[in-house]
């Protein structure tokens, strides 16, 4: 009774949307298609993290840049993604799995981070493991914070633009 | 060869996640990220205990491309833990927000230290 009322409630301008965190869930019968974006989407992500180690290695006690660039900015895209799949409303059902579970869950990792800060302990140097894991950790959620706000910003300069013209015309 | 393992890896972890997130959600009523938690401990206890099996010679190379960098990185997820943060900061719940971090980063840590601790006894 109280869920119907809420939805009826809601404001579009709302994204309530996004609150539920995970991709869309709708019934068994439905999930293979959303396995298999994921999983495609999974193995591009990685692929791409791997070529970002490959090509900015990291020696052995030295601060995990690449990883942390990896982590930051797939963060920031997951924040942006995520408010434009829900603005969006004919968005694809595949879209969000796709490209925020699968590819930027699949880039970015939290493994690496704590394995990376454990082996700056083993290698000696327990400051710059602190240092790594509060610098991940602190970066990570001021871009996912600024990507979700600016993203919602010009999301609505664009639709406030859009009805304005349409008042115009 | 390298990157077919890694995405070999990648394409099992992540619908491995994906699949653990909803199983986990689908049984408990709180906003709390149970899932995302779950998956990231359990992939930093993986990899601890691969990485300590590799560096021991437990292990071949190929081993960690395929379970390390391709399934536990794909499995856990850094942007996901960051927007559920986020999300719960935004909506009133600060202190599940803070409660979130700390135990993702202290769990995490935790289950690397006994992933390594794992190999170091299987390959001493």
């Amino acid at each position: 009774m109280t869920g119907d009322r809420i939805q009826e409630s809601v404001d579009p301008d709302l994204d309530v949307t996004v609150v539920t965190t995970g991709p869309p869930r709708p019934r068994a019968a439905g999930q293979l298609p959303i396995v298999v974006a994921v999983s495609l989407g999974g193995g591009l992500g990685a692929a791409a993290r791997y070529g970002v180690t490959l090509a900015w290695p990291t020696t052995a006690g030295s601060f995990p840049w690449a990883v942390w660039s990896v982590n930051v900015a797939g963060c920031a895209l997951l924040g942006v993604v995520l408010v434009l799949v829900t603005e969006v409303r004919d968005a694809h059902r595949l879209l969000r799995p796709f490209l925020g579970t699968g590819v930027l869950g699949g880039f970015t990792t939290f493994s690496t981070y704590a394995v990376d800060a454990q082996a700056l302990v083993q290698a000696g140097r327990p400051g710059l493991a602190l240092t790594s894991a509060a610098a991940t950790l602190v970066a990570a959620l001021a871009s996912v914070w600024l990507a979700v706000t600016a993203t919602r910003a010009v999301s609505r300069r664009v639709r406030g633009s859009r009805r304005q013209g349409e008042a115009g015309a | 060869m390298s990157w077919v393992l890694v995405v070999a890896g990648a394409m099992v972890g992540a619908p491995l996640r994906y699949l653990t997130d909803r199983a986990v959600q689908s049984r408990h009523g709180s906003v709390f990220p149970w899932g995302t938690v779950t998956v990231n401990v359990a992939g930093c206890l993986l990899l601890g205990v691969v990485t300590g099996a590799v560096t021991a010679g437990g292990a071949p190379e190929p081993v960690r491309l395929l379970l390390g960098t391709g399934l536990c990185g794909a499995l856990t997820t850094y942007s996901t833990f960051s927007f559920e943060t986020l999300r719960l900061a935004e909506t009133g719940a600060r202190l599940l927000a803070a409660a979130n971090v700390a135990l993702s980063v202290v769990a995490g840590l935790g289950a690397v230290v006994l992933g390594t601790v794992l190999a170091n006894t299987l390959w001493p």
